[in-house]
């Protein structure tokens, strides 16, 4: 009788080998997690400090001399937030120490309280107490950013507004919300009125006039080089440039943007279609090697069937190949605009890197991208920077999960069985 | 008599004697097919009757797909192949330029080896031809041709109730008829087969061979085969190809009984193949 169980010792090395690269296999996976992990988890611990805000409430008096019906503008509405926090700390009375004093309110108090009293003149004559977004300083020091253990000369935050701070917040005065300025604000110099807004529209409206060109240029091409074009010396030297030109690095398209549509073209600087256009180059290449890939994915039987009952070519690939190949073409696609979303480099040459407050509302406004924004903070001087550059990424990286969702689920309605 | 000396002087590269008396209604003659530089089939000389089926019969790699795909021009698609010599269907040269591939198409359906149906619905598949082509004016005739299709394909009974459901997911002796009513739909003169059974179990092949018999009524029908019993079973007229050459054509009970050619009883007797 044969013996089954007889372990010879080539058969238990081939064992071992197996055994070895399914470990190998499972060892590089978790450490490719482990840094992902590592990667989301540090952002996210830098950056959620930059979803909540600080506020402090000063009571304001609004005397009616100071008021023109008229023209609510013209009252000086810094004096009065700065007489409040006077009146709050009364014994605060060098110039130094003054200063220091209105530090702890943001810049932005006096527009705040412009505002209010536009909206509501009622206010005017009374004493209220009203919340105000507190300086980027405070905030670093609620946060726990601020360490109280080095000397207090080498700190920004002194240890006269640590104490000013800590006596508001036993009035109650002082409260964490939710930072809604951080989603619906353009970027401030204070970076506690910073927002993501206008890079984020910068960078959806760059990537629509992306999508628009590359997709529909860059699939009828590969539709064309696959389905029709002969297969001669021409077509493979077409297929080589492209491959070549999805290598090329992107800041090389951004010098070809600069050149041809701003200079040549004299398209406007700085704006979400240049940086589209720009942008299209470098996916075209990404959208055409992965669409060609696609159709050439789809059997040919399926092309012979048309073909045989007397379809023409264009029948055949616009009827039965095409709507097999969609879904890998939008996959494609999808991967070029995630690279394109990420992409600096072209972006900076075409003048996209600007320091934007307004919120472009189309693409031929001036405009930033994510990614140029994320560079932008990474680069400020201010503590209050850091967690806005990390909870940026976060932005970044949501867009791009949404993107790549949206991929799937496309994927998923298209894609048919053969 | 004559002839068939020539021929085994040349190796086979002759024309040899048309087989049927009815009038032919495809005509090869002298058709060479390159692929580049290599020679795959050498003057073939053929006459295919009316409303009779054919069969090419031969080894693998012997020519007699690439015959078959020379009669709808399907060997257009590939760019190396290149196809000399002439071949009429009803008188009509088929390599003219003045030609369109299209509507000879229309007019030469395939049913190719392995089912193909496309991923869509059964009714999609069977009206797919008649929409393309124009045949039908409005939706209740479409319906009636593609019932009329399937029908004649002896497929209507099992799918009536599920025209919507998808094609793909019928039995592979199934799918093989949708493709042949997808054939069928447009109302072609021949249909070409190449290996249809190859891929179905023994009583699918059955099935499909007791269609073929009844679709040659209306159709003809020149099919390739591995299975000299199917050749045997369905054919009226044989063709045996060997190695690019057509070694030798005739009614089918001839060539399987009384072959001229020792290469073609070396074949049939299973000595080479």
């Amino acid at each position: 009788m044969t013996d089954f169980t007889v372990k010879t010792p080539a058969l238990k090395r081939r064992h071992a080998a197996e055994k070895r690269f399914q470990w190998y296999g499972l060892g590089s996976i978790i450490i490719a997690l482990g840094f992902l992990l590592l990667m989301v988890g540090s952002i996210t611990i830098k950056g959620i400090g930059a979803f909540t805000q600080t506020r402090v409430a000063l009571e304001i008096e609004l005397p009616s001399n100071e008021f023109n019906l008229n023209d609510l503008k013209a009252t000086n509405y810094g004096a009065i937030v700065k007489k409040a926090l006077r009146n709050a700390f009364p014994d605060v009375t060098k110039r130094r120490d003054k200063r220091k004093l209105y530090g702890l309110v943001s810049p932005y108090a006096s527009f705040e309280l412009q505002k209010m009293v536009i909206e509501d003149p009622a206010l005017i004559g009374k004493t209220t107490k009203i919340w105000f977004v507190a300086s980027d300083d405070v905030d670093m020091y609620i946060k726990g950013n601020v360490d109280t253990s080095i000397d207090e000369k080498s700190r920004k935050f002194s240890d006269k507004q640590i104490a000013w701070v800590e006596e508001i917040q036993k009035k109650g005065d002082l409260e964490k919300v939710f930072n809604s300025g951080f989603f619906t604000g353009g970027d401030s110099r204070e970076p506690e009125l910073a927002g993501i807004l206008s890079a984020f529209m910068g960078s959806a409206l760059s990537l629509s006039v992306c999508f628009l060109l590359s997709f529909p240029i860059g699939i009828f091409a590969a539709i064309y080089l696959e389905e029709f074009a002969k297969k001669n010396r021409w077509s493979a030297l077409i297929e080589i440039n492209i491959n070549n030109l999805a290598a090329v690095p992107s800041i090389v398209f951004g010098l070809l943007g600069l050149a041809v549509f701003l200079n040549v073209f004299g398209l406007p600087r700085s704006s979400p279609l240049v940086g589209g256009m720009v942008l299209s180059l470098m996916t075209l290449p990404t959208i055409i090697i992965a669409s060609r890939a696609s159709l050439r994915a789809v059997p040919p039987s399926i092309r012979e069937a048309a073909l045989g009952i007397g379809a023409s070519q264009v029948q055949a690939a616009f009827h039965h190949v095409v709507p097999l190949a969609l879904p890998g073409m939008l996959t494609g696609a999808i991967v070029g605009m995630a690279r394109a979303l990420g992409d600096t480099a072209p972006l900076l040459m075409i003048g996209m890197v600007a320091f934007i407050v307004d919120i472009p509302t189309g693409v031929l406004d001036k405009a930033t991208a994510l990614p140029v924004q994320i560079f932008l903070w990474a680069d400020s001087p201010e503590r209050g920077f850091m967690e806005k550059t990390s909870a940026a990424i976060l932005v970044l990286l949501v867009f791009l999960v949404l993107m790549n969702l949206v991929a799937i689920i496309l994927r998923r309605k298209f894609e048919q069985r053969f | 008599m004559n002839m068939a000396a020539e021929e085994k002087k040349s190796d086979g590269a002759v024309p040899t004697v048309p087989a049927i008396e009815t009038e032919p209604l495809i005509t090869a003659r002298n058709v060479d097919v390159f692929y580049a530089d290599k020679q795959a089939l050498n003057g073939i000389t053929l006459d295919i009757p009316a409303n009779k089926v054919t069969s090419l019969i031969g080894p693998s790699g012997c020519g007699k797909t690439t015959f078959l795909r020379c009669i709808n021009r399907m060997n257009d698609l590939i760019d190396i192949c290149r196809v000399e010599g002439e071949i009429k269907i009803g008188g009509q040269d088929i390599y003219d330029p003045k030609v369109d591939v299209v509507s000879l198409r229309a007019q030469v359906g395939m049913v190719f080896q392995k089912p193909n149906p496309f991923p869509k619905s059964i009714f999609e598949n069977v009206a797919y031809g008649p929409r393309i082509h124009h045949l039908v004016k409005s939706k209740g005739e479409l319906k009636d041709v593609v019932e009329r299709s399937l029908s004649k394909a002896g497929l209507l009974e099992e799918v009536h109730d599920r025209l919507d459901d998808p094609g793909t997911g019928l039995s592979g002796g199934q799918q093989q008829r949708l493709c042949i009513a997808r054939a069928i739909a447009v109302e072609p003169k021949v249909i070409l087969m190449d290996e249809p059974c190859s891929a179905l179990d023994p009583i699918a092949t059955a099935r499909i061979e007791e269609l073929i018999d009844e679709l040659r009524e209306n159709y003809t029908i020149v099919i390739v085969t591995h299975s000299m019993q199917q050749a045997a079973r369905v054919s009226q007229q044989t063709a045996f190809f060997h190695m690019g050459n057509l070694v030798e054509a005739g009614k089918t009970e001839q060539i399987f009984t009384t072959p001229q050619d020792p290469r073609t009883e070396s074949y049939i007797t299973g000595r080479i193949g």
